[in-house]
């Protein structure tokens, strides 16, 4: 059942659920991924990685694998360092952050399972991994570490002798003094210990790079799997590979889903890069599946202490936690922004929090490095926040939904200034809960619970409110925070003679529908048909600089340059057509897809007689450049803050501790929706792999930093069966600063579904065996342990 | 060695390494990149083709067990000027995002349909359980293939398969 609100603007494209423009070539097996393009002559990369979690790599043995079938050269470490190459750079710089060196290939030690110590390049892939396999490598193991906690002990394992205490940085915000007064003079206080675990991204499409240098031109070109093209080109061109930024173009073709996980610098683009360039031909390198577990940067990994302070009514007085966030081995480009200015500063979540005071501490481990995976920092607030919030409605024996309804910011509060650094554009939270719970019939599931109780089967109810903070970033503030990036993003449109449209955008399409979106903008903006207008997206060579897909924020920044970039192709053809049509510029309105003179409609032109005249510039304005295409770079004022209210509700066999998601239904609030299939198709993929994490997945590692889930026989992963039918609406309240209103939606489902799914299971449990709170995700031996222990002590049931 | 395949109706002889897998024929030998490789424990389903008429992984065959039998890819079971019914729905009910995923759900779902021409919800749930998809969350390629079966039974344009 989809409950669409549908006040949005009734434009032509905008806000219409138009199937995607570029389906035809996915569905017909000729969309074109990285691993699909062949350059002729192109060698194969096999990577040598690290079977040690932290070991002292004493020798590389090239000669092991001399004259084995078709090998063409090997690197090491040493190699790396003899071409001079830079580390790869941290992108967030937090004060007195400590970053250790992070090489492409290890020199003297290796950091965690997977870190690549050694190349081969072969004429086949199967002759490199060949003779990878046969490549000697002489390894002194060494202690290894991989939780948080266990690397703050006294007498840990030091990952790099360059960080003292494996502490990368200590983080702080909010107002400590406050809120111990705010706990002093607080009736109740409720407490929670969690963890939040790991979890790798696993976009189907493993990671793939192709580098091809040419010597006569100096130039390099590198295909590989990216969300942000140009940040890779920046990176690679001025920090790692010294290669002047113009000689590198950065192609990302089709790219099989990203989910944070294909923003990063990665190793392997750097060797690619550098055996081309020393072996002069071509040099592809695709990650096997087994590889991209212990290779991909993967996300979450938190350990945290958190108290709550109340009124005796249920009025959240104040709010204190302490954070361990586990960064891995290596520090990636946002890895330091990812637990702090995404986690800390939304700790307020939806409520009036008069204080906040939180504590992070990045960690390092000899674990593969985390950084940013879908939501980045605010699933972690949002699980912390609503878990807590429905333990105090538990303990003050209050219903979920009241507590919360009662702590919301009202309408009238925006902008909203919360006492941990953001300002919150706009919001309006009630009529998204009570239109939640009437989709889902909240009080009859509440009434089926109570029933059910004794039947064998336990019913649980998992209700938040939440926000997140996105729409990356005001350039200034970001920087002002540590970021080494700007944030604003770029659009061309540029217009044919014949009037046919392209449109260029430095964001990055991995599934998200921009080259449906964005020409359902251009097409309203300019009153002309959609299919006159296509969107290339994905090349150094051909758009503006731009900084990419992620957090959220194509439509919020990207489509809000390309809104500015369409004004002003219109502004320029309506002065055109005044020339044309001898008035003035005033008197011209571009209405019914034709520019024609107030008052006098007979007297028009149409698009492609301005187009043309642009072009020919032959009956032309003096003053005018001829021509036809704009370029704008827009910097977001603000972030853009969507928000919603999911419900979830879990079934749990007491026999067997299965917890089977029956129903999950949410309204989801991100401004208006330029195509609602597209803003539904979102929210149904972060639904289910938020539920994920709460029920399935986990990146678990033994205490040596060997990772225990390292397949997909392993990890588990949501599957067709292990979900419902999802249950969907809106409201729409706008972003107030930015030209099309538009809030982001590609996370939204990611942020809210863990803590629904995780709040419906502890429902189940807290009801059945008033347990207050277990770590997920939820698998059935965990589940069914807790029913049994609280079956052979019946006293602790007593709810 | 020699293998000879047939594969979208057209027969193709390549002399192999014997450990060749069918995935790697097909991409690597016919240049036919829209069966895609997601893992290497045949788990994710992004390779299946047919063989013979029944859903395959592709990772799971060395290329020479199909020596002598019919393969049909993704690129062979309809175009853009005439898509077979799966493809319409995925299109029309937005069943694919990132699309990578796509060609494995479609070939998997056409095996389904072939025996079982009007699935439940959950016939086609527990059909599709050996394919991944990251992006959809499965909600609407259920509804892909609920269209596509809505289709075919009303005697729209049938199946080029095999």
């Amino acid at each position: 059942m989809t409950d669409t609100k549908t006040d949005t603007k009734t434009e032509k494209y905008f806000g219409q659920a138009l199937k995607r423009k570029e389906d035809p070539r996915f569905i017909t097996g000729t969309g074109r991924y990285t691993d699909d393009i062949v350059i002729p002559g192109a060698l194969h990369a096999a990577m040598v990685r690290s079977p040690y979690a932290h070991a002292k790599i004493s020798g590389v043995n090239k000669e092991s694998v001399t004259g084995l079938p078709g090998v063409v050269h090997v690197l090491s470490g040493q190699d790396v360092k003899d071409a001079g190459l830079g580390s790869i750079p941290v992108g967030w710089l937090l004060p007195d952050l400590k970053t250790p060196a992070h090489p492409a290939i290890a020199l003297a030690e290796a950091n965690h399972v997977g870190d690549i110590v050694a190349v081969v390049i072969a004429e086949t892939r199967a002759q490199a991994e060949d003779a990878a396999a046969a490549l000697e490598v002489d390894y002194e193991a060494l202690p290894a570490v991989s939780t948080a906690s266990a690397a703050l002990e006294e007498g840990a394992p030091l990952v790099h002798d360059d960080v003292p205490g494996n502490v990368a940085f200590n983080f702080e915000i909010g107002d400590e003094a406050a809120t111990n007064e705010a706990f002093k003079a607080a009736p109740r206080r409720v407490g929670v210990k969690l963890k939040n675990h790991r979890l790798i991204a696993n976009p189907i499409e493993p990671r793939s790079s192709l580098a091809q240098f040419t010597p006569a031109s100096g130039e390099y070109l590198l295909y590989t799997t990216s969300q942000n093209p140009h940040i890779h080109r920046l990176i690679l061109a001025a920090f790692v590979m010294s290669i002047p930024e113009h000689k590198l173009r950065v192609i990302s073709p089709d790219v099989g889903g990203g989910f944070g996980t294909k923003i990063f610098q990665y190793q392997e683009e750097v060797i690619v890069l550098l055996a081309t360039r020393l072996l002069g031909r071509p040099v592809k390198w695709t990650a096997r599946r087994s590889e991209a577990f212990v290779s991909d940067v993967q996300g979450r990994d938190h350990e945290t202490e958190a108290e709550l302070a109340l009124s005796d009514d249920g009025l959240i007085l104040g709010f204190r936690v302490n954070t361990l966030a586990n960064l891995g081995a290596y520090q990636t480009l946002f890895a330091p922004a990812v637990p702090t200015y995404l986690y800390a500063t939304l700790l307020n979540g939806v409520y009036k929090m008069p204080a906040i005071h939180a504590r992070v501490t990045g960690v390092m481990t000899n674990t593969v490095p985390v950084d940013a995976y879908r939501g980045a920092g605010r699933p972690e607030a949002t699980y912390l926040v609503e878990r807590i919030v429905d333990i105090a409605a538990h303990e003050l024996n209050m219903d979920p939904a009241e507590l919360r309804r009662k702590n919301f910011i009202g309408p009238d509060e925006f902008p909203y200034q919360t006492p941990v650094a953001l300002v919150y554009d706009s919001g309006n939270y009630e009529p998204a809960l009570d239109r939640a719970m009437t989709m889902m019939n909240y009080p009859a599931l509440r009434e089926e619970q109570a029933r059910m109780k004794g039947q064998g089967k336990i019913l649980g109810v998992g209700l938040i409110s939440f926000l997140e903070a996105c729409g990356l970033a005001p350039s200034a503030l970001v920087g002002q925070l540590g970021a080494q990036a700007g944030q604003w993003e770029s659009s061309l449109v540029r217009v044919h003679p014949t009037g046919k449209v392209e449109l260029f955008t430095g964001s990055h399409s991995h599934g998200q529908g921009h080259e449906t979106a964005f020409p359902q903008i251009a097409a309203d903006e300019l009153q002309i048909p959609i299919e006159d207008i296509e969107l290339i997206h994905g090349d150094t060579g051909r758009m503006p600089y731009g900084w990419g897909t992620y957090g959220s924020r194509s439509a919020a920044v990207g489509g809000s340059a390309l809104k500015v970039a369409l004004q002003k192709i219109t502004t320029k053809m309506k002065k055109i057509a005044a020339h044309l049509l001898e008035a003035s510029v005033d008197d011209v309105e571009h209405e019914s897809g034709v520019f024609r003179i107030k008052g006098a409609p007979e007297k028009s032109r149409s698009f492609s007689d301005i187009s043309l005249m642009a072009h020919l510039a032959h009956n032309y304005p003096e003053d005018l450049e001829p021509g036809l295409e704009a370029t704008a770079f827009y910097d977001p004022k603000n972030f853009v803050y969507p928000f919603g209210t999911h419900i979830a509700v879990v079934e749990i066999d007491t026999e067997t501790g299965h917890v089977k998601l029956r129903n999950y239904g949410c309204i989801d609030d991100c401004g208006p929706l330029i195509n609602p299939l597209i803003v539904e198709g979102q929210v149904h993929g972060g639904i289910t792999q938020g539920m994920g994490q709460a029920l399935l997945e986990d990146a678990a590692y033994d205490e040596d930093g060997n990772l225990l889930a390292g397949t997909y026989m392993e990890y588990a992963m949501p599957r067709a069966d292990d979900v419902p039918t999802f249950q969907l609406g809106h409201t729409v309240t706008p972003s107030p600063h930015n030209p099309l209103g538009v809030k982001g939606i590609g996370e939204a489902g990611t942020i809210a579904s863990t803590a629904a799914v995780a709040n419906a299971v502890m429902d189940a449990l807290w009801h059945e065996c008033g347990v207050s709170h277990l770590d997920m995700p939820y698998t059935a031996e965990k589940v069914w342990k807790v029913i049994r222990d609280a079956r052979s002590q019946p006293q602790a049931a007593d709810d | 060695m020699n293998v000879t395949v047939n594969v979208n109706g057209k027969s193709y002889t390549r002399d192999v390494e014997p450990r060749t897998l069918l995935v790697h024929f097909i991409r690597e030998e016919l240049a036919l990149t829209g069966t895609h490789v997601g893992c290497d424990t045949s788990q994710c389903g992004a390779c299946t083709v047919h063989l013979n008429g029944d859903a395959v992984k592709s990772c799971t065959l060395l290329a020479v067990q199909a020596d002598g039998m019919n393969v049909t890819t993704i690129e062979g079971i309809g175009t853009v000027a005439d898509l077979h019914p799966l493809q319409t729905g995925f299109w029309e009910e937005h069943g694919l995002q990132c699309g990578f995923c796509t060609p494995g759900m479609i070939m998997s779902s056409a095996e389904l349909l072939k025996h079982t021409p009007n699935p439940t919800e959950d016939q086609i749930r527990h059909h599709l359980e050996g394919n991944y998809c990251r992006c959809t969350g499965y909600h609407n390629i259920v509804r892909a293939v609920q269209h596509a079966a809505s289709a075919m039974q009303g005697g729209a344009t049938q199946a080029a398969d095999d």
